[in-house]
């Protein structure tokens, strides 16, 4: 089961570039949050601050709260722990190339030191089959790399990697930008299916993607959250003339 | 209650109305009348190509001329020593010019030794040195480490060769040496007299000299690791060494073995600081402080000393063997490069 994640007026920086401003907002759990706006509008960093991957980024900074369940991530635990707890899929699919396609999905939970074989066998193969993955590569499991895959396939091993370690919540960065349409087709099913039992933020350029997986949708522009509302309200009577302006393809 | 994420999008539909409604690009001046007449003029290059090709095989072919001409002069040049001893030369241990009784063996096994100490030594310490500069180290650090360890590769032979004789040998004869006999003298590696110079000396000082290729080469393979691989480790909850091992090392482990095997190849070929420390004695002992002496050393400790025909060849002959060593044990690192990655994927995409 997921949880929900607040956002209290959270800042960030890239050196001097203010590249988030007093963001607050509710994410509820079990339930798919899609964040649009254009390029450098600060979505990407927004997400990134969710996990403290924003901080890998010697130039990165970060101010303000965020509470994941009830645990506020800058403040009661570290980084690490943060991470393991929740799971995240980037824009370009990051398979381990030296990596069986068994040993990618497994490696989250060899790296928390689990090695019960049997139990690693059933969690890759529940992960794959939450991708829809498996019936692609069950018979070379451990036979091919992760890279072998096309490009569609890696994204969806990367999703049952995240999903393997059974996250509270699942991160998506444009998981879909750089993939054709017959894949993303595949991925966004794929988030309609999994967000009863996680949490999942979906960065996107695509807003028919926002409308068709999300619940609720978020706006940035220039570092701000214009409007953060149900995804049907957002596409229908959006409150703020810019986020209007936005998702009718007058800028951006 | 309808499925929310299912809704009419009617604002999106917009957006192919939107289309007729654009205002037209603006007017920007026209191309130059003359470009594509220029264009037609010029012919396909097929015959430049060509050139280009040949001047390119005639460079490669003669790096290929080189090898077979040093190969075919070491033998003319060894004919003597070759018609004595035949294929035995390499396997044979003695070694007395005054009597005429010449073989290859104790130097082989004196240039095989010292250069798997000197891999020993220096392979973790590169490796360390790599991770720190590339992963580590914060970012004012990085500059003045990485040129200090680059300055160690441009540090001539023979300097090397004083500093170990002056500084090195002493050391091993009254600490290292003492030490190593004491606490791991029931290896059998460390026994007999310990005179400062020896195999371990020449295998210290060439791990110095090798360290720099070894590390800077590694620290390039590293560099070349993609962030996405970095942040895949880092999102799973790795922590940094967790993600230097999973990400940095596993993707570069192909380019970290090409920079052992370049180090491997200047260990085996190294002659003046390896010759200035390594006691010249041409015998096979299990005891690491023994004094020996490499394929290299001899050439060069001898060369200019060797009265007679067949004594001049014989050492031609070391050349030989040397040569042979290089390519044996290059192939064999690569086979076993081989062996490891077959099936494999090598590189990160």
């Amino acid at each position: 089961m997921g949880v929900g994640i607040e956002v209290v007026d959270l800042n960030a920086w890239y050196g001097v570039t203010h590249t988030l401003k007093d963001i607050t907002l509710n994410i509820p759990p079990n339930s798919a949050t899609a964040l649009i706006g254009p390029s450098g509008c600060g979505k990407s960093t927004f997400v990134r601050c969710l996990n403290r991957m924003h901080e890998t980024n010697p130039a990165a900074r970060a101010t303000g709260t965020v509470k994941v369940g009830d645990r506020d991530i800058y403040r009661d635990a570290s980084p690490v722990e943060i991470r393991r707890r929740i799971g995240m899929v980037f824009q370009r699919p990051n398979p381990f190339p030296t990596m069986s396609i068994y040993d990618n999905v497994a490696s989250g939970l060899k790296l928390n030191g689990f090695r019960n074989r049997k139990v690693l066998d059933e969690v890759v193969e529940r992960s794959l089959k939450q991708s829809a993955l498996w019936e692609e590569v069950k018979d070379d499991l451990k036979k091919k790399s992760g890279a072998s895959l096309s490009g569609g396939q890696q994204q969806r091993l990367c999703i049952a990697r995240a999903l393997a370690v059974d996250p509270e919540v699942l991160l998506m960065d444009e998981p879909a930008s750089a993939l054709d349409p017959v894949s993303t087709s595949k991925i966004e099913d794929l988030i309609f299916n999994l967000k009863n039992e996680y949490t999942i933020v979906i960065v996107t350029h695509n807003m028919q993607q926002a409308a068709r997986v999300a619940e609720n949708t978020g706006f940035f522009l220039m570092g701000q959250l214009v409007e953060f509302t149900s995804t049907n309200v957002i596409f229908t009577k959006p409150k703020d003339k810019r986020t209007e302006d936005y998702i009718t393809g007058r800028f951006g | 209650m309808s499925e929310p994420s299912r809704v009419e999008v009617p604002l999106l539909n917009m957006q192919v109305a939107e289309q007729s409604r654009r205002a037209p690009a603006p007017m920007v001046a026209k191309a130059p009348a003359g470009i594509r007449r220029f264009l037609h003029t010029q012919t396909s290059g097929a015959v430049a190509d060509r050139a280009f090709g040949g001047l390119m095989l005639t460079c490669a072919l003669s790096i290929l001329a080189i090898v077979v001409l040093i190969v075919v002069m070491l033998l003319d040049q060894s004919k003597l020593s070759l018609h004595a001893f035949g294929l035995k030369f390499f396997f044979r241990t003695a070694w007395d010019p005054v009597s005429g009784d010449f073989g290859a063996l104790p130097f082989i096994y004196g240039t095989l030794v010292t250069s798997f100490l000197a891999l020993c030594i220096a392979v973790p310490l590169a490796l360390c040195v790599a991770i720190f500069i590339m992963e580590i180290s914060p970012a004012f650090l990085r500059t003045p480490i990485a040129f200090l360890t680059e300055l160690l590769a441009a540090i001539p032979s023979v300097v090397y060769g004083l500093w170990a004789i002056f500084v090195l040998v002493p050391m091993m004869r009254d600490h290292l040496g003492p030490f190593l006999a004491k606490y791991f003298g029931w290896t059998g590696l460390f026994g007999g007299s310990n005179f400062g110079e020896g195999f371990l000396t020449a295998g210290i000082i060439l791990s110095i000299m090798i360290l720099p290729v070894i590390s800077s080469i590694t620290r390039e393979v590293m560099g070349a690791v993609p962030i996405s691989q970095k942040e895949a480790a880092l999102a799973l909850g790795a922590t940094r060494w967790e993600m230097i091992r999973m990400s940095v090392l596993r993707n570069s482990r192909i380019g970290i073995v090409g920079a052992v095997i370049l180090g491997l190849g200047r260990a085996l070929g190294e002659t003046m600081a390896v010759t200035m420390v390594i006691g010249n004695n041409p015998q096979i002992s299990h005891s690491l402080f023994a004094p020996g002496h490499t394929l290299a050393s001899v050439i060069a400790n001898e060369f200019t000393e060797a009265t007679g025909d067949l004594y001049l060849s014989a050492l031609i002959e070391i050349g030989l063997a040397l040569f042979l060593v290089t390519i044996v044990v290059n192939s064999i690192a690569r086979l076993l490069v081989w062996a490891v990655t077959r099936g494999k994927p090598v590189a990160a995409h």
